[in-house]
């Protein structure tokens, strides 16, 4: 009797607190709808929002630049990454405890030191030009660690026989290694493909100190909240990216859970 | 197994330089700058002089105090609700503690323009400290939550039997059993928030009133106004804190887990 009336209060709690994180979201992609000033008062349903969104240089323009750094970096991370991995795996303990701190120190870090630190080290280093180049190696830089974290553990879980296997039918360990197992680390890749590339998409103080000419998303939606009042277009352009964010989460979320439940299966 | 290692730990190299270059001088950069004059390069602690001034005292305490509420309440929420998603027993589970961690993942700038809309826009509350209070909280909590939910669900549920069995009860059970074992979780997930909302100045900005300036801005401010040596200092402070509380968080962690080593606080994603 007390066990099922705790378990209804566990339910009913948890169901507030889910109402709570998703209200904001739901009523802002309820309003994208309709093209009301301001949000509780409705326009009629329409697209408006929308098209008005698609016809906006400046938007479209920003979408462009997130779209194009975000798939560079979080493809250079992942390259990188799955390189590093294979290093880190192959290291001996100290290595390994080494290379563990490197990878934790933008993770650990607060964004506007690493923003900061990035800033200046552009500016004195005047290689790199400002925008693109600028924004596509900071977040190459901050989104490796993502992928590191999500194909080292992977690469530790595999069977080794496999590796012997490819060895005793005459493949070199280089081959063996690209032909068989990183094959077998697909899946892995492409949610640290996906996790790079989300937080690519989501970062904004990092981009706002590197980057002055290119503006990405985040930083178009802070200059509009900050300086410019009440903009319903807004609302259609974060439903979209809200739309698109959680696609590829639960697709990540999906495509481990699968992995996991195998697993289990042996 | 042994051939698998062998000399492959040189692809680890090209990262290792790439964050030399790109993590650890800029650092660096950061702490050369924060401790050198603008105009001589000379050696000067000049740059650290705000932190004599009030108005500098007043952003301190003001950043502390809203970092401080935010943890408390994100704790506060996070403990009984990551408990209740450890008790459910269901197929289920896996989607409805991604419901709650999802959020996590997405443009943090979005989730505050959407408690905006609904605040702001909807229920007509101005901007202000206790607006901006909301924003972090909403902003902060699923860091909160996948910690203290990660290390409450690994936990072996035999100990609460056993507890029971040797005549405590429920709350007995948490106080000396669940709460103490979930400590790591607790520290990481304190980690997570606070340190995030003394630095931020997003949320601020957009929801918060210049009144409450917060240490995030400051930092903002000064890089802004290109006075690259100020803005470097009270970054290097920042950082420093941010080493302390990690050194804090694993000394909490050593001292509150004397049996079990592993405590890696590595939720679902």
């Amino acid at each position: 009797m007390k066990r099922t009336k705790s378990k209804v209060a566990s339910i009913i709690f948890i169901t507030i607190m889910a109402l709570f994180i998703y209200m904001p979201i739901v009523l802002l992609m309820v309003y994208s709808f309709t093209t009301s000033k301001t949000i509780g008062e409705w326009n009629g349903f329409s697209f408006d929002l929308y098209v008005q969104m698609f016809n906006d240089p400046e938007i479209m323009t920003a979408l462009l630049n997130t779209l194009i750094v975000g798939v560079v970096a979080s493809l250079l991370a992942s390259i990188i990454g799955v390189i590093t991995s294979v290093g880190i795996y192959s290291m001996k303990k100290t290595g390994r405890k080494l290379m563990d701190g490197i990878t934790q120190i933008t993770m650990v870090n607060a964004d506007i030191v690493t923003a900061a630190a990035f800033m200046m080290f552009f500016i004195l280093v005047q290689i790199i030009p400002d925008g693109y180049a600028t924004l596509i190696v900071a977040h190459t830089v901050i989104c490796t660690p993502y992928v590191i974290m999500s194909v080292l553990p992977k690469l530790s879980q595999l069977d080794p026989n496999v590796y012997e296997a490819g060895l005793d039918l005459g493949a070199t360990p280089n081959k063996t290694l690209w032909k068989v197992m990183v094959p077998q680390l697909l899946p892995a890749i492409i949610s640290g493909f996906a996790l790079a590339f989300t937080i690519s998409l989501d970062d904004f103080t990092i981009s706002t100190f590197v980057s002055s000419s290119v503006d990405t998303i985040p930083q178009y939606l802070y200059n509009k909240l900050k300086f410019k009042g009440v903009m319903p277009v807004l609302r259609a352009l974060s439903t979209l990216i809200l739309v698109v964010a959680f696609v590829i989460l639960i697709t990540i979320n999906i495509v481990q859970n699968r992995k996991k439940k195998e697993k289990t299966m042996f | 197994m042994k051939k698998l290692k062998f000399k492959r730990q040189y692809f680890a190299f090209p990262y290792t330089a790439i964050s030399i270059v790109f993590v650890i001088v800029p650092l660096a950069i950061i702490m050369y700058y924060a401790f050198t004059d603008k105009y001589t390069g000379a050696f000067t602690l000049n740059n650290f002089s705000l932190f004599l001034e009030p108005s500098m005292w007043k952003i301190i305490g003001i950043s502390f105090l809203m970092a401080f509420l935010t943890t408390a309440i994100c704790l506060l929420l996070a403990y009984p609700l990551a408990m209740a998603l450890s008790r459910i027993k269901s197929n289920k589970t896996f989607i409805i503690v991604m419901m709650f961690v999802l959020p996590m993942w997405i443009n943090s700038l979005l989730r505050i323009y959407s408690v905006k809309l609904l605040f702001n826009e909807f229920l007509s509350i101005d901007k202000g400290f206790f607006l901006s209070l909301i924003g972090m909280v909403y902003d902060f909590f699923p860091f909160m939550l996948l910690p203290i939910y990660t290390s409450l669900s690994q936990m072996n549920k035999s100990y609460f039997e056993a507890s029971y069995d040797l005549g405590a009860n429920a709350f007995t059970t948490f106080r000396k059993v669940q709460l103490p074992l979930s400590v790591p979780g607790i520290v990481s997930g304190i980690l997570m928030v606070f340190m995030p909302s003394v630095s931020t100045y997003a949320i601020n900005d957009i929801l918060g009133s210049s009144q409450y300036w917060l240490f995030g801005n400051e930092i903002y401010f000064w890089f802004q106004k290109s006075l690259y040596n100020i803005g470097s200092a009270l970054a290097f402070v920042m950082l420093l804190l941010i080493i302390l509380s990690v050194f804090i968080s694993s000394a909490l962690n050593k001292l509150t887990e004397p049996t079990s080593r592993k405590s890696k606080q590595e939720g679902d994603m």
